[in-house]
This record gives C-alpha cells, structure tokens and sequence, in this order.
C-alpha cells in the first residue's frame, strides 16, 4: 500500500510536516505541529552563518525531507532574516505538486503567539486534507529503501548485516531501489565496492569519496581508531575500521552499484546506490531521507532506539544479550543466525516479511516509542 | 564472505583468515575445534576471548597483515602468537598515522 504523490513518487506514510528554516524558528516550529494531530515538527539546527557549500547541503536536506513522499503537506516555518529564506524553500518543495504553505514570524504583527496562532490555523487545515487520504495497492518495486548500521559489535558483520545484504538482493530482483551510505564505513572495502561498479567513472568515484575521509582524517594527524571503531564497536570485539567496513557492506548485499550520490541528493533511479554520508547514525539516515529513501532497515550489536521523523526505521540485531535487553527498541530477533538455528536465507526471508509489512503500514518500534533525531552533515564550520 | 555456523565455539569466515571469531566467551587454556575451509584445526587459547572478539590462528609476525573475512584488516603492532586475543592492543588500521610500521615496507 503507499501514498501516490502528484510527482509520481510513493510513500509509504502521510506525514504532515512543519519545517523550520533555521534555529530561532524551531521553537515556533515545535509549537504549531505539538497543537495540531498527525504533524510532525523537524527543527534545522542551522539556516544561517553558513558558507555556500555548506549552505546548499543543508538546504538540500531540507528540501530533500519535505519531498519524500511519506510526507502529503508541509508548513514552512521561517524568522525573516536567515540565509534560507522561506520562499525560496517552500517554492522548491511545491514542484513536488504537494501542498505547501509558509509563514514567516518577522511578517507577523506580535511575534511568537501570532506565528504559532497563524501557523495552526494553515497547518490544521492541510492536516485535514491530507489525513483523509487512502492508500493505494503499489508494487514493492516503489520502495526506496536505506540501509544503516550503528552501535555494531562482531554480530554485526557476522549476522545481522548478511541478512539486510539479502534482504537488498531481493528488494533489487523485485525492481526495487537500495542506498548504502556511511562510506568513512567503507574504507578497507574499496576494492570490493568499485568492483561491482557499473562504469569506470562509478568504480573512481567509489575510490575517491572513500579517500577523502582518509585523508580528512590524517590531516588533523590522528588515528581513527576511538572514532571508527568508536568505544562501543571496540568493546564488541571490532579493531580497525577495515574490519568495521568489511562487516557493514554486506548489508547493502550484492548487486551492482548505479552511481555514487552527494550527502542528501536524490537517488537517481532504481537498484543500489552508495550516498556519500559520515558514519555518524543520524547524519547518515536523514541524508538517505532526504535523498528519497522510504524506509530504512537499521543494524545494531550494542542497541540503538534511534528513528527518522518522516521514515520508519526497522531495528535488527543479531546479539543475543541485546535482544533480550531491548526488545522494546528492537524490530527482527537475527541471534538465530549466529547460535545456528536460521541461515542467513531464512532471517532474510523473515526480514523481507517484515519489510513489506511496515511498508504496507505496521508500525515499527521508533516510531510508537516517538524516536524522531534529526541531525544534518556539516562540512564547514559555522561563520 | 557467507558464514557457516556449524561450530559453536567460534568461527572462521573464509579459509585465508588467520583469525576467527569467538562465538561464546572462551577462557585461557581451553582448545577449540575449528573448520577452516574443508580442513578442521585445534587452537590452544593464551588468553580469555570474549563474546564476538578474535584470536589468532597461527603466529603473526610484527606488521605482518591480519585477514578476517578472507580481507585485511589492519597489522600486528606486534608478534602475535596463535591463541592470542587479537584487539586494538596489537592490532592497528592500515590507514594508521601513528604506525609503528611506517618505513618497514608494510604500507
């Protein structure tokens, strides 16, 4: 079942969403979707003092948020003065055909209880609308799904990520789309990756975006170790970050890899693609979002309760001890897999149960618990 | 790089491996039993291996390279013998800037 969107795209959720432009808009943001049921508040820590490349990133990911299809309406919420303007984001998320309206708290005569009063005023009017749109049967071929690990221990690689990588071979077959992101979690497994490449410049492209975070890294002269691996990966039994990245692509399974996208950009078209994010959980999530991605299956050794505001994320876990601790936090039991009782074939096949159950509309752990982080990538500091 | 669990104790994920990968908490002295590829191999524990972590197959000399899914996965620090827990204590990234194998002919 999903959600037709005027650009052809679908969802898979009908989110309304109310959208800040910068920091000092946020609280204004929180405030109308709190008053108002079914919205869904994403508050952008930046918008302002920041330099064109870093600026276009976080504009894309904005943009990029209120575009995806799980999203029917969007209020865009503004002060005046900051480098994203209002009007020149909401024109930008209205070539999606979906509606979009904006206000803007300089504009208002009586500040912080005048924007919030407007605000509800357009928002419940959109919610109205949009709410009582119905699902549609869509094909699993529609289905853009992200693949994410975070907090990994040795069951990561050995278990939980093979079988999202199975699940990602099936999604492909069926004509579906798949993005890999994390790619400082590729280094080590650059030669696999460019391997399967479409093209040459595809195969470069694979190459160059993982050295970059090589060399950023060696030019602050420290070791990565502490970062990737971070404490907990350690403690899980991961040392190096060539054996972190050689257990992590496995989740992105086997198939041919289409194109290397920017933090955020738009996935292009279907089957596997690598987007360029850090390894940092959220970053790496909303920039798969953002880029279009309806759903994201998410692994975990030590345990994370971490969602999406507009993307149901799917928890996997293949520890044992963790699954017995987090239950509550976690979608898909895969330990069966490392004490022997399932192959990877039968977890992923249960897996892909699952996926096209949430896609269809069961709700996943992050989201009945409310887990909503939002975080965008930075790559200048601010001015 | 498909793993086959028909060991309890622990795994080896390709037959290049000269590690593998504990999959209960194993104590010193202990002798593990292995498949390595179609071939079965005994360990001799040094050392107490926890949950998820690895040991060494055979000796590895300072800065030779240790494989873990039939891939590098960085260096020894230094001499690691067979049994030997495997970790950030002797073991190093190869994109390391602070080697202690920079100039060895390990790059």
């Amino acid at each position: 079942m999903g959600y037709i969107r005027p650009d052809g795209r679908v969802g898979i959720r009908n989110h309304v969403l109310v959208l800040s432009t910068v920091i000092c808009s946020s609280v204004v943001t929180r405030r109308i979707a709190d008053q108002v049921n079914g919205a869904i508040a994403i508050e952008n820590p930046f918008g302002c003092g920041q330099l064109e490349p870093d600026l276009q990133v976080t504009k894309r990911t904005l943009a990029g948020m209120a575009k995806n299809p799980n999203v029917g309406a969007v209020l865009v919420v503004g002060l005046g003065c900051e480098q994203i303007q209002a009007d020149e984001l909401a024109d930008e998320i209205a070539k999606t055909g979906k509606p979009v309206e904006r206000i803007v708290i300089q504009e208002e005569n009586g500040g912080t209880p005048a924007a919030i009063e407007k605000g509800v005023k357009l928002l419940s009017r959109m919610a109205e609308e949009t709410l009582a749109q119905r699902p549609t049967e869509v094909d699993a071929s529609s289905l853009v799904m992200g693949v994410e690990c975070g907090g990994s221990d040795a069951t990561s690689g050995l278990a939980s990520n093979p079988v999202v990588g199975y699940v990602s071979d099936k999604l492909i077959d069926l004509g579906g789309t798949v993005v890999l992101s994390e790619t400082p979690e590729m280094i080590g497994a650059e030669d696999i990756l460019a391997k399967r490449a479409v093209s040459k410049d595809v195969a470069d492209r694979v190459y160059n975006v993982i050295k970059r975070w090589v060399e950023l890294a060696a030019s602050y002269n420290v070791d990565l170790v502490g970062t990737q691996p971070a404490p907990g990966n350690i403690a899980g039994g991961i040392s190096t970050i060539e054996e972190k990245s050689l257990g992590a692509i496995i989740k992105g399974g086997s198939r041919q890899i289409q194109g290397v996208l920017d933090y955020a950009e738009e996935v292009k078209g279907r089957g596997l693609w690598i987007m360029d994010t850090p390894g940092y959980d959220i970053m790496s999530v909303v920039g798969m979002v953002a880029g279009g991605a309806t759903l994201v299956v998410f692994t975990t050794g030590r345990g994370t309760p971490t969602g999406n505001p507009i993307a149901p994320v799917i928890k996997v876990t293949a520890n044992p001890y963790t699954y017995g601790k987090m239950k509550e936090n976690i979608d898909f039991d895969a330990s069966t897999v490392v004490n022997g009782k399932e192959t990877v074939e039968q977890a992923g096949e249960r897996l892909l149960n699952l996926v096209l159950e949430v896609a269809r509309g069961k709700q996943t752990k992050a989201e009945l618990l409310g887990h909503r982080e939002f975080m965008i990538h930075k790559i200048i500091p601010s001015f | 790089m498909q793993a086959e669990f028909t060991v309890k104790e622990a795994i080896v994920l390709s037959p290049n491996d000269n590690v593998a990968v504990a999959l209960r908490d194993l104590k010193s002295g202990s002798s593990i039993l292995l498949n390595v590829g179609s071939l079965k191999l005994t360990i001799k524990l040094i050392d107490d291996i926890p949950f998820g972590h690895k040991f060494a197959l055979k000796d590895i000399p300072k800065c030779g390279l240790v494989v873990k899914y039939g891939h590098v996965i960085g260096r020894a620090k230094r001499d690691i013998k067979a049994g030997e827990h495997v970790h950030i204590h002797n073991l190093e990234s190869l994109t390391s800037v602070h080697s202690v194998c920079k100039g060895e002919g390990h790059e």
